[in-house]
C-alpha cells in the first residue's frame, strides 16, 4: 500500500466532512470504550496482570534472538519450516515461492496486519493467485477495494447499510438476493460465500498473535473461527508473523491473551483461540500437509534497544485507537498507511520514513489516554515526542513554524526582555479587543479563530502588576 | 512557609487574575508568597515541538529561579506536569541537573493538589451560587493523578452544585500548538467538549488549566453559550464578580 500519511491534514479534513464515516465512527467508538471499561473493572487483578504482561514482553525482547531460534527449532521438530524475511519483499517472495511449489491457485487468508504491512495480497494477485479474505471485516474491505481502518476491526469505518449495499451489488448467486437488514443476516451471507473458499483453497495464510518458543506453536485469536478454517482446510498453512511476537512459554501466552481480549473488545477471552503446532501428524484427523512460518523483521530489529524499543511490546489490541480523540474524529484511513491511531503514529514513521510519516506524531494533543489504557504500558506520548525530536533535528518542519518556535525560544530564555515584550503584547491585544474580551478573528491566529473566539488579555501582565503591588520584593 | 508561585505564561499574559486568586488562596493558608522574577514559561512549547535543547535551557532557568523554596505552586496541571514529570526525563543523562530537577519536582504541586494537601482551609465561603462543571485537564488527570482535590475544594462552597461532564476523560483539543497545527481536528474536539458543558446544564465551567479554559470558553462564546468560564482558583478565591474568560469588560 502506497502511504499517504504526508497528506494527513487533507485526509483528516475530508474524513471530518464525510457524514457516513462520522456516523460509523460515532457508533463504534463508544462501544469499544465501554466494553473495555467494564471488562477491566470486573478484574481486580488487571493491574497486576498488566505488570506481568509487560515483564513477559520485556524479557522476551531482551532475549529475542534466543527465543526466535528456539521457536525455529521447535517448528522444525514438529515438521514445519521457518522462513526468515528481513524486508517486505523477502517476505512476499517466501510466500509466493511456497504457493508456487504447492501448485496453488486459490489462497484463503485470515486477518494479518503483517500481511497488510508487506502488502501480501497485491504480491499474490500480481503473481496470478486468487486471494480471498475470510475475516468478515477484511472480506468487506477486500470487496470494497479499501485498506483496513482499524487493526482489529478493519471495516469499522463502514456502516451496516454500506455493507448491505456492497453485498447486494456483489453476490449474485441465487438465494442471496434477499434484502440484508440485520448484522446476523450479513454474517450469514458472508459465511455462505466463504464456505466454498475454505473448501477449495490450496493455501491458507493466517497471522499470529503470539509465537511460542517452547513448543513452536503459533497462536491466533478470532471471533469468527475463520482463522481455524483457513489454517486447517487447505493443504498448506502459512503463518505470517513479525519477530517481536515470540514469547517463551504457553503460560506466558495465556497471560497476554487475557490482557489482549479485555483491552481489545472487552471480552474475557476471544471466541476462538487456536494454537497451531506443525503440519498434520499421521494420526491427526485433519490439518494441513505443510506448515510454514514466515518471520518478518521489516525494521523491528533496528528498533531493539533504541529509542522506540518499548513499541515492540505492542500486542495490537487496538485500545489506543479506541481511546484516541484524534482517531475517533478522523478514523483510520486518514493516517494513510496500515497502522492508525497512536500506535500507528509511532510505527508508521519508522516503517515508511519520517519524511512521509511526519504529520502523524504531530497530530496529537499528547493527552495520554492511549498510554493509560495500553495493556503493555507503552509510553506512546513520549515516543511521539521522540519523533518530534528527530523531526526538529532534521529540520523537517515547515520554516514558518520553526521560525516561530525559534523567536519564542529567544525571548523565553531572556526573562527581562520577555517581560518587556509580553507586556507590550498583552497591552496591545487588550487595547485592540476594545473591551469585548475576545476576538472573533485575528491575523496569524486563523487556526484558532476559525472555530472559536480568542480570549483577549485582561490588560497588563501578571509580572508587571505584581511588581507594582510589591515594590520592595 | 515560603511558597514560590510559578505563574505560567498563559496566566501572566492572558489572565493575571488567576495569579492573584492563587496568591490570595495561598496567603489564606498563611504562606509567604514569592514570585521569582526570572520565570518566563515552563518550556513545553519547545519540548512538545521536539526542541529538547531549548526545553533544557528553559528548565535550567526554572530550576535555578525556584531553588530554595519550601514549595512551588503552579496554577496549571500542564505546567506542573512539565516540572514534575518531564524535567527529570530531560536530564536523564545529566546526573547533577537530574538531582536538582528531582528536588524541584518533589517540592512542586499543582494548585488544587497543594491546597487539598495543605490541611488548611483556604476556601472562605464565596457569595456564589450555581451549577459548576469541572473540566480536568489531561495533564492534571493523567500526569499528576489529580481528580479528587478540585472536587473536594468546590465542595466547601455552600452555593456550588457540582456537575460532572459526560466523557470527562476526553481531551478538549487544546494541546498547545496542536490547536493551530490541526485546527479542524481541534475544532471538532472542542466542539464535543463545549456540547458536553452545555448539556451538563452548568452555569459555570471551571478547570485548573487556563489553556483548556481559553479553548473551551472560546468555543462556547462562538456557539453563543451563556456558560461563564473561570479558573478554579478564581471561583475558590471569590473572584467571580469579574468578567469570565472571554467575557466583555464590565461597563
Ligand atoms: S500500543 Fe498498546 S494499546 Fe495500542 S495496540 Fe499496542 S498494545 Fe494495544
Amino acid at each position: 500500500m502506497k502511504p499517504t500519511s504526508a497528506a494527513f491534514s487533507d485526509n483528516a479534513h475530508r474524513a471530518l466532512h464525510d457524514v457516513t464515516l462520522q456516523q460509523a465512527l460515532a457508533k463504534a467508538g463508544v462501544g469499544f470504550v465501554e466494553k473495555r471499561r467494564a471488562a477491566v473493572s470486573d478484574l481486580p487483578e488487571f493491574a497486576a496482570l498488566r505488570e506481568a504482561g509487560r515483564a513477559i514482553k520485556d524479557h522476551a525482547l531482551a532475549h529475542l534472538d534466543h527465543y526466535l531460534l528456539r521457536f525455529e527449532q521447535q517448528v522444525q521438530a514438529s515438521g514445519g519450516e521457518v522462513h526468515w524475511a528481513e524486508t517486505p519483499a523477502e517476505a512476499c517472495a517466501a510466500v509466493l515461492d511456497i504457493c508456487t511449489r504447492a501448485g496453488a491457485t486459490l489462497v484463503a487468508k485470515g486477518k494479518s496486519m503483517v500481511g497488510e504491512e508487506i502488502a501480501i495480497n497485491d504480491a499474490l494477485e500480481t503473481a496470478g493467485f486468487e486471494v480471498v479474505e475470510t475475516d468478515l471485516g477484511e472480506y468487506i474491505i477486500q470487496i470494497a477495494h479499501e485498506p483496513p481502518s482499524h487493526i482489529i476491526a478493519p471495516a469499522v469505518h463502514k456502516t451496516r447499510k454500506q455493507i448491505a449495499d456492497l453485498f447486494e451489488s456483489l453476490h449474485h448467486q441465487p438465494g442471496l438476493t434477499r434484502p440484508l437488514e440485520t448484522v446476523p443476516q450479513i454474517v450469514d451471507e458472508a459465511r455462505q460465500i466463504l464456505r466454498d473458499t475454505f473448501l477449495a483453497a490450496d493455501v491458507g495464510i493466517t497471522g499470529a498473535n503470539f509465537l511460542i518458543a517452547e513448543t513452536g506453536s503459533t497462536v491466533i485469536v478470532t471471533n469468527e473461527g475463520n482463522g481455524d478454517l483457513s489454517a486447517t482446510l487447505p493443504r498448506v498453512h502459512i503463518v505470517l508473523a513479525s519477530i517481536e511476537k515470540v514469547v517463551p512459554t504457553l503460560e506466558d501466552a495465556s497471560v497476554l491473551l487475557r490482557l489482549l481480549a479485555r483491552s481489545a473488545t472487552g471480552q474475557e477471552i476471544t471466541s476462538y483461540t487456536t494454537f497451531f503446532t506443525g503440519p498434520r501428524r499421521a494420526d491427526d484427523p485433519d490439518g494441513p500437509e505443510q506448515f510454514h512460518v514466515v518471520l518478518v523483521d521489516n525494521g523491528r530489529s533496528r528498533m531493539l534497544g533504541g529509542a522506540y524499543h518499548e513499541m515492540l511490546r505492542c500486542i495490537r489490541c487496538g485500545a489506543c485507537l479506541n481511546h484516541c480523540p484524534v482517531y475517533s474524529a478522523v478514523g483510520g484511513h486518514a493516517y494513510g498507511w496500515v497502522y492508525p491511531g497512536p500506535m500507528g503514529a509511532v510505527l508508521t514513521p519508522l516503517m515508511v520514513g519520517l519524511d512521509e510519516g511526519r504529520p502523524l506524531p504531530n497530530a496529537s494533543t499528547l493527552c495520554g489516554r492511549c498510554e493509560e489504557v495500553c495493556p503493555m504500558s507503552i509510553p506512546l506520548p513520549q515516543l511521539l515526542r521522540e519523533h518530534r525530536r528527530q523531526e526538529f533535528e532534521r529540520r523537517l518542519a515547515p520554516p514558518r513554524s520553526r521560525w516561530a518556535l525559534a523567536t519564542w525560544a529567544f525571548f523565553a530564555q531572556r526573562p527581562r526582555l520577555y517581560r518587556w515584550a509580553s507586556r507590550l503584547g498583552s497591552l496591545l491585544l487588550n487595547k485592540s479587543s476594545g473591551g469585548r474580551g475576545r476576538f472573533r478573528s485575528l491575523p496569524f491566529a486563523e487556526g484558532w479563530t476559525a472555530a472559536r473566539d480568542l480570549p483577549a488579555p485582561q490588560g497588563d501582565t501578571f509580572m508587571a502588576q505584581w511588581q507594582r503591588r510589591k515594590p520592595h520584593d | 512557609m515560603r511558597v514560590a508561585l510559578f505563574v505560567t505564561c498563559l496566566v501572566d499574559l492572558f489572565r493575571p487574575s488567576v495569579g492573584f486568586a492563587t496568591v490570595r488562596l495561598l496567603e489564606r493558608l498563611g504562606a509567604e508568597v514569592v514570585v521569582p522574577p526570572e520565570q518566563t514559561c515552563c518550556g513545553q512549547p519547545a519540548y512538545n515541538n521536539g526542541d529538547f535543547e531549548t526545553a533544557r535551557a528553559i528548565a535550567r532557568q526554572v530550576i535555578a529561579a525556584f531553588d530554595g523554596f519550601d514549595h512551588v505552586v503552579v496554577p496549571s496541571g500542564s505546567c506542573a506536569g512539565m516540572l514534575v514529570r518531564h524535567y527529570p526525563e530531560l536530564f536523564r543523562d545529566e546526573p547533577e541537573t537530574l538531582a536538582r530537577s528531582q528536588t524541584l519536582a518533589a517540592r512542586t504541586r499543582e494548585l488544587s493538589a497543594f491546597l487539598a494537601e495543605s490541611g488548611g482551609d483556604p476556601v472562605v465561603d464565596a457569595p456564589f451560587s450555581g451549577k459548576v462543571a469541572i473540566h480536568d485537564s489531561c495533564s492534571a488527570r493523567r500526569e499528576l493523578g489529580i481528580h479528587a482535590a478540585p472536587r473536594a475544594l468546590l465542595g466547601k462552597l455552600a452555593g456550588v452544585e457540582s456537575v460532572e461532564l459526560k466523557e470527562a476523560e476526553t481531551c478538549c483539543g487544546f494541546g498547545g500548538t496542536f490547536c493551530v497545527k490541526y485546527p479542524d481536528i481541534s475544532a471538532r474536539m472542542v466542539t464535543d467538549k463545549a456540547d458536553a458543558v452545555i448539556a451538563s446544564g452548568a452555569d459555570v465551567l471551571v478547570s485548573g488549566d487556563l489553556g483548556c479554559l481559553m479553548n473551551i470558553a472560546g468555543r462556547l462564546k462562538r456557539m453563543d453559550s451563556t456558560v461563564r468560564v473561570y479558573h478554579l482558583a478564581e471561583l475558590l478565591a471569590g473572584m467571580t464578580d469579574a468578567p469570565g474568560i472571554a467575557d466583555p469588560d464590565k461597563t
